[in-house]
Formats: structure tokens, C-alpha cells, sequence
């Protein structure tokens, strides 16, 4: 039997993810793709893919259950960290994992943040206008379900890497850029956007996030009469109730709300992983800062790969921590009851 | 003197954040404005910018999105102003490759039950309103809001009606609606305020066909009034996946 994930129950909010789709503007599809290409990325790093062609099960706020069958699999888990084991070992996120063949990985809520990813060795998939992800909006491709079967390679080592993630998943700042319609909103309103404070709204989505706010929402002259026009990820519109509502990756290709301003790319998916109610607050930046940041997070994600590093076990992820001779014994840094075999590991 | 003057200070270039680019063409539709994007687009896309990763068109606007790494916000604007500064955008001829598409379409009855409303507010009684639309080709003004959805217009001022303070509940994929001079075709069933007077049988977004978005800005559509039982043939076949519209090349 050739090697795959079985999923034996679903979250609501899975689907494969790889880079979207960029391009299609012209025929109405946004890009689509990751929330978090840096956890993609990540994932890819773990597990020895080409970040490139990176491929994996985003979750949104919850996991599932699934199987290795066919052959051990070689599992990375990142992004908005979830509780995750292996057979009912806990297993630690961030990190690289042997799923050996007939075990059950349970991955459940998230702890932090929004979105997790589960990257397989080898995971792929059938290819539509040019990327294997789902666009739920879009309609290409649907959310995975129980009974799902997702082609892997077999495991091509034991995992037990890590790799060190930011924290991004609890709001906090997020960068802006003027946009099309700033300059229709007053100073006075301009100034009000950089000191309240929001929340992100519960109801967010692959297509956007509300942000919530205590007080008098935004307006400008530009609600009286917008004929649609694109719009694209990041862009912040200010919606019917006067709330700001920043559009993520699978957001429609046109719309009539004034944009206030727009996200820039390197926190854009610290939008999207704040977990909902999380503190947002906006702060103009200029151009210059925007393309540092841009440079910067592009270094970060080429760097990944050298950022992986061997797991040292921390004493909560040892299964029965009193069986082991603590005291005069060494402990070996790869032993994981969830990595096995692990010879493999040096 | 400076075309953008002329035109009301239109064309307008606008920076969209860190990565995007819009050259809006004029605050309001007409068929010159749209015109105007069109045969901007395709000329900077045969400029083929270092740097310019995507092109698109919206009613009134072409938006780019490029690398701001590569290609420096000034460097984009002064090449962009150069060029609009090179010809009257809204006088010329549309880019070449355009298509007019001749598409079966069946009006009211069950497939279109707002038609007898939209003709009344357009002053028109159903038949005057087929005729008029059937007859005359209608641009693919832009793309969007759903894959592969056209906007499509203008039709004649008597059209300008407004849309539904009411949302219809649910018109079926490739259903037609009309607004504000303009007809719309749901790609796939959705919900509207725009009135829907009938359904075409094309499918917008294909996406297992060898060409998924059949359809492109500029193109023409001419949607030929055909019997419930002659739509209903066509729309089977379509779901096959077959295309049973056929087209021309436009001049």
C-alpha cells in the first residue's frame, strides 16, 4: 500500500494550502494560499521539502485525528501552536515528528494564534490553475474531511528537528502603507486609526478580519460614492458599521469600500494568526521601513533551512519522566518516544 | 498641455501600499473610461516592466502589482507617466485578440422571473427589452468580484435602473441579472440585488476545461434569445463540460 495520511476526523476549518495562486487578478481570483507562508515555509524546512513547492494541511483554530498508512511518515507541525500527540504522547510543536505507520496523530485546539500546519514529507496533490491549494471562496477545491486520504512519501528520517518560531500570534502592532482612498479621510481620523485599539473580530476568515472597536467608527466622504474597484490582500476597507476590515488571502478581487490604508506584506499574516479578540493597533510606516521589513522577512524565510535545529527534549515531553535513571545517566537529546526509530537521528 | 488636465485630472496614478500600483482612468463608467483601461493594460503589458508581476483591469482602473525590490515606486511611476503621456488613452482602438462571443440565452419565464420588472422600470415592455438586449453585443467591461464573473454593458440609458434594496434569495449559475446599464453572469448560484432577467449557457469559470476563464476583458458578448427548451439542451451540455457558445475574432 503506498504511503498516506488518512484523515479519521476533521477540524472545520482544513484544507491543503501551498503558495496560491498570484496572477489570476485579471480573472477575478485572489491569490489565495497559506495565511502564514512563513509557517509553510517552516513546515518545509522540518521536513526537507523545497520551500518553493512547499505543500501542506492548514488548520484553522483546530486539528484532527489522522493515521499513517502504507509506510512512517515524517510529520512537521507549525504555525499557531495546537495541543498535538502521537498514540497519546505528547508531541512538541514546532518540531519534526516520525508518525509510524498505524499510529494516530491527534492534533486539537490551538493554543495561540490561528492558524497550524501540518507538513508530510512527500504530501501531494493534483494541480489546478497552477497550485494545488484549496480556494474555499473561489470555489477550486473543498475543506479536507474525515476519510480523506493524502498521498505522503515515506518518512525519509525520524525527525526530531525543531525550529525556533516567532511569536506571532497574539496581534499587537501591525505596519500600514497609505492606499487609494487615505487621503479622503481627515487628519483627525488618520491619527484616531493609529490610536485605538482593536480587536480582531471571531468571525474572521480565509477571505478577512474585522477589526472590532469600543467607540465611534471610521468615515470619510469616499462612503457617499466608490465604484468598485480591486482590491487585494492587506488592504484595510472600512466597512458599512465603520469598523476597519483587513482583507486576507482568499478576499474578493473587487470591492466598493473605501480603503483607510493597507497592511504591509511582513505583517500581514500577523493578521491573520492573531487568534480573535487579540489586540491590533495600526501605525503608519513609510515606504522605506515597508521594503526593510519586506527585505528582512525575505532573509528570514531563505534562512530557514539553517534555523533547523536537533530537538533537546524538554522534561514535559518526556513520557513517564520516573523511569529514567536521572541522576548519573545521560539522557539522550533525541530520545522521543514519538521519534522512533531513532539511530537515524545524529 | 498635460492630457491629465484635459481629461479632469484623469488619468490619475495612485500607490496601493507597499506593492500595487492604480492608474485610474476616471471616477465614473463609460465605455471610453473602459475603453481606456483596456488598451492601457495591454500596453503595459507589452512593456513588459521589469519588475511588474501582474496586470488587471477593473471598470474604470488597470492595477499592477509589482516588486517593489526590483522596480522602485518612482521608477514605476515615471515609466507609467511616460507612458500615459504618450497617446490619448481614451481615444484609441481596443487591443487586438478580442473575441465576440455568441452565447444562447433564454429570457424570463422561469429562468429570468425579474424580466417583465426590469423592463417596466426601463420603460419597456419584455419583448422591446429582449430585442434590445439580445441584439446588441455587449463588453466584457471587467472581471471579478467572483472568478471569472463579467460585468457587461453598457447597455442603452433606458437600462439605467437601480438595483434591489432586497437581495434575491438564490440565481442559479449562469444566470443574468441587470443593473445600472450593466448586465452581470453568475459563474456559480449566488445571492443579488440585481434583477435577474434570464440565463446564458456558457460557463465562466470551467475548471477542469482546457480553457477555465473562457471569457476576457474587452471581449464582446451577443447573448441570442433561444427557447426554454433550446436553453435547457445547451445548459446540459455545458454541464458536461462542453462550450456550446461559439466566437469570432473581433477586428
Amino acid at each position: 500500500m503506498s504511503a498516506h495520511l488518512h484523515i479519521l476526523s476533521a477540524g472545520p476549518g482544513l484544507s491543503l494550502q501551498d503558495a496560491g495562486r498570484p496572477g489570476l487578478l485579471a480573472k477575478g481570483l485572489s491569490r489565495g494560499g497559506a495565511m502564514d507562508p512563513l509557517a509553510l515555509a517552516e513546515g518545509a524546512a522540518l521536513v526537507g521539502g523545497d520551500p518553493g513547492r512547499a505543500l501542506a494541511v492548514e488548520m484553522a483554530g483546530a486539528g484532527g485525528a489522522f493515521r499513517a498508512e502504507g509506510a512512517d511518515l515524517l510529520i512537521a507541525l507549525t504555525g499557531a501552536p495546537m495541543t498535538a500527540e502521537i498514540d497519546g504522547a505528547r508531541v512538541q510543536w514546532a518540531g519534526s515528528h516520525l508518525l509510524p505507520r498505524g499510529a494516530t496523530l491527534k492534533i486539537g485546539g490551538a493554543l495561540k494564534g490561528s492558524y497550524g500546519y501540518l507538513s508530510l514529507a512527500g504530501l501531494s496533490a493534483p494541480e489546478l490553475l497552477g497550485a494545488r491549494s484549496a480556494h474555499i471562496s473561489g470555489g477550486i477545491g473543498r475543506r479536507l474531511q474525515a476519510g480523506d486520504r493524502l498521498t505522503c512519501a515515506p518518512g525519509p528520517n525520524a525527525g526530531g528537528m525543531m525550529i525556533a518560531p516567532d511569536d506571532r500570534f497574539s496581534g499587537g502592532e501591525i505596519r500600514i502603507l497609505p492606499s487609494v482612498q487615505t487621503d479622503q479621510f481627515d487628519a483627525a481620523t488618520l491619527s484616531r486609526l493609529e490610536t485605538t485599539e482593536f480587536h480582531k473580530d471571531a468571525r474572521a476568515s480565509r477571505m478577512g478580519a474585522r477589526m472590532g472597536l469600543n467607540g465611534p467608527g471610521f468615515s470619510s466622504d469616499a462612503h457617499l460614492a466608490i465604484l468598485s474597484e480591486i482590491i487585494v490582500p492587506g488592504d484595510v476597507q472600512v466597512i458599512g458599521d465603520g469598523s476597519p476590515f483587513v482583507l486576507l488571502n482568499e478576499c474578493q478581487s473587487m470591492g466598493g469600500y473605501p480603503r483607510i490604508a493597507t497592511v504591509i506584506s511582513a505583517d500581514l499574516h500577523k493578521v491573520a494568526q492573531a487568534a480573535s479578540g487579540s489586540p491590533i493597533r495600526f501605525r503608519f510606516v513609510t515606504l522605506e521601513e515597508a521594503l526593510a521589513a519586506r527585505s528582512s522577512a525575505d532573509k528570514h524565510l531563505k534562512s530557514l533551512t539553517s534555523r533547523v535545529q536537533t530537538r533537546v527534549r524538554h522534561p514535559a515531553d518526556i513520557p513517564d519522566l520516573l523511569s529514567y535513571q536521572l541522576v548519573g545517566g545521560v539522557i539522550s537529546a533525541h530520545h522521543d518516544a514519538a521519534d522512533k526509530p531513532q539511530e537515524k537521528e545524529t | 498641455m498635460n492630457r491629465a488636465i484635459e481629461q479632469g485630472g484623469f488619468p490619475r496614478l495612485h500607490r496601493m501600499g507597499e506593492q500595487g500600483m492604480l492608474v485610474e482612468f476616471g471616477d465614473r463608467l463609460s465605455m471610453a473610461v473602459n475603453a481606456a483601461t483596456l488598451a492601457f493594460r495591454a500596453a503595459v503589458d507589452s512593456a513588459a516592466l521589469a519588475g511588474v508581476e501582474e496586470s488587471a483591469t477593473s471598470l474604470k482602473s488597470v492595477f499592477l502589482r509589482f516588486d517593489p525590490i526590483r522596480l522602485s515606486h518612482e521608477a514605476l511611476e515615471a515609466a507609467l507617466t511616460d507612458l500615459l503621456q504618450a497617446r490619448d488613452w481614451y481615444a484609441v482602438a481596443l487591443p487586438h485578440g478580442r473575441k465576440l462571443w455568441r452565447v444562447p440565452t433564454v429570457f424570463g419565464g422561469d429562468h429570468g422571473p425579474q424580466l417583465e420588472e426590469a423592463a417596466t422600470l426601463a420603460g419597456l415592455s419584455p419583448e422591446e427589452a429582449v430585442s434590445q438586449i439580445s441584439r446588441t453585443p455587449v463588453r466584457v467591461l471587467t472581471i471579478g468580484f467572483s472568478p471569472g464573473m463579467p460585468y457587461l454593458g453598457q447597455l442603452p440609458e433606458t437600462f439605467d435602473i437601480p438595483r434591489k434594496t432586497e437581495l434575491n434569495p438564490h440565481v442559479p449559475a449562469g444566470g443574468l441579472a441587470l443593473a445600472i446599464r450593466q448586465l452581470v453572469l453568475f459563474p456559480v448560484g449566488t445571492q443579488t440585488g440585481w434583477r435577474w432577467i434570464g440565463r446564458a449557457a456558457i460557463d465562466v469559470f470551467g475548471q477542469q476545461a482546457d480553457q477555465p476563464f473562457p471569457l476576457t476583458a474587452g471581449d464582446e458578448i451577443l447573448f441570442h434569445s433561444v427557447s426554454a427548451p433550446e436553453f435547457e439542451r445547451a445548459w446540459a451540455d455545458v454541464e458536461q463540460g462542453r462550450m456550446v457558445a461559439t466566437f469570432e475574432a473581433l477586428p
